[in-house]
């Protein structure tokens, strides 16, 4: 599985992130257990303090919970406070980077808008 | 923290070659670490010096709290397997399980012979008959089923194939998992293993250059690319690692988080940034053309 982790980034982030589009997809819906930190070191060959650090970055924004002596669970909200999280990003990670890509390449924001139009009339 | 190894001001000289030059680090207990550099670099006498197989030229080494010399008590907490380690004439692989069984206390010998079957070895060859994979394999198995609090790994995997090796890093991180201990490995192949790392030491020309958590360390650097007026601008006051040109284009390599502050600069410049892999970061580290050595990251 090692194709699926990027080597340049910090790992626990990466497996935060994995585990933020499975809630969102609703893979892992809201009160579903959450693999093991032993259970993802195995599958993605990595070390399972690395794993355990992104489980824990997702504990401390309330996105999951522990019950004691069972595991990890996703806590209820979750998906809704990730959806608002990843909206705010959305801007910055995808509109700005359009744009200012576009800018490079000579197109207008008239221009983009107008792409954009013409993506929503396709049915 | 708990400490399992305290190396203090260690140096250990051969004639006129200081092999290991002022080195202090400590190993914290239940981690796996990476004791990483070029060859030669000294990670085999650091092992070596650890297991009491050599004395230092001066300074200290402490392991589970006390001296590791002639020390049965350490000693038998130690399992450092090695490519290089010789057997005795005659032996064979059953042989040496079984003197591994009565020197470990927490040996477990189901397992070794589950792993035994795993990398397919033939319990009853003789040790020098062996190839050099199924050497390797024997010294992992070993290392594995020792169980011991602290197990070294002293480039163990050089003679193992793809599909060993990756079973041995399965196998480590699973037994890992379930009976955690303290793990050093040793190599110059970085790629491969960084994953498994909680923390890394890097060793050049005897000295300790490095001594961080690998998660710290992923994104630690990032490569700059643009042309070179504009490049140097962007580095000027900042910690440069390598720069290379290529026609008017740079790329220049520096020691920093890619915080927001450099994404808008490189941004205004018309600059590209890119991420600097462990690997990358440590060969800018310990080649000779690097701007920057044995300085502290932080």
């Amino acid at each position: 599985m090692e194709y699926l982790i990027d080597e340049n980034r910090p790992i626990f982030v990466q497996i935060a992130e994995r585990i933020e589009n499975d809630i969102i997809a609703g893979e892992l819906p809201e009160e579903a257990q959450v693999p093991s930190t032993n259970q993802f070191a195995s599958f993605y060959q990595i070390n399972p303090a690395t794993a355990g650090k992104g489980v824990n970055l997702l504990v401390d924004q309330g996105m999951l919970y522990k019950k004691r002596g069972l595991g990890m669970y996703v806590a209820p909200g979750a998906r809704a406070k990730l959806l608002e999280k990843r909206r705010e990003q959305f801007f910055e990670q995808y509109v700005m980077t359009m744009l200012r890509e576009a800018e490079k390449l000579g197109i207008t924001t008239e221009q983009v808008i107008e792409m954009v139009h013409r993506r929503v009339n396709v049915p | 923290m708990n400490r399992v190894v305290e190396v203090s001001n260690l140096s250990k000289s051969f004639g006129r070659v200081v092999a290991v030059n002022q080195v202090s680090f400590s190993i914290e207990a239940g981690k796996i670490y990476g004791l990483l550099g070029r060859n030669g670099a000294g990670k085999t006498t650091i092992m070596r010096l650890i297991t009491a197989q050599l004395f230092p030229t001066s300074g200290e080494v402490k392991v589970f709290g006390a001296h590791p010399y002639e020390n049965s008590r350490v000693l038998s907490q130690i399992c450092a397997v090695s490519d290089r380690q010789k057997y005795p004439n005659g032996y064979r692989v059953l042989d040496v399980l079984e003197q591994a069984a009565f020197f470990f206390p927490q040996w477990d010998q189901e397992y070794a012979f589950a792993l035994v079957e795993a990398f397919r070895l033939p319990l009853s060859r003789l040790m020098k008959a062996l190839s050099r994979g199924m050497l390797s394999a024997a010294g992992v198995i070993v290392g594995l089923a020792s169980r011991a609090p602290l197990t070294i790994f002293d480039e163990p995997y050089l003679g193992l194939d793809a599909v060993a090796r990756s079973i041995f890093y399965d196998r480590l991180l699973e037994d890992y998992a379930e009976h955690p201990r303290t793990v050093i490995l040793s190599t110059h192949l970085i790629d491969e293993i960084s994953r498994l790392l909680e923390h890394i030491l890097v060793i050049d020309q005897g000295r300790l250059v490095l001594d961080e958590d690998a998660e710290a360390l992923r994104g630690r650097a990032f490569t700059v690319v643009g042309p070179a007026a504009r490049v140097d601008t962007f580095t000027a006051g900042k910690e440069l690692l390598a720069r290379s040109p290529l026609g008017g284009q740079v790329a220049a390599t520096i020691m920093g988080n890619r915080n927001m502050e450099d994404r808008k600069q490189a941004e205004a410049l018309g600059l590209s940034l890119a991420p600097v892999s462990l690997q990358q970061l440590l060969v800018h580290l310990t080649s000779e053309q690097s701007a920057r050595k044995a300085v502290e990251v932080r």
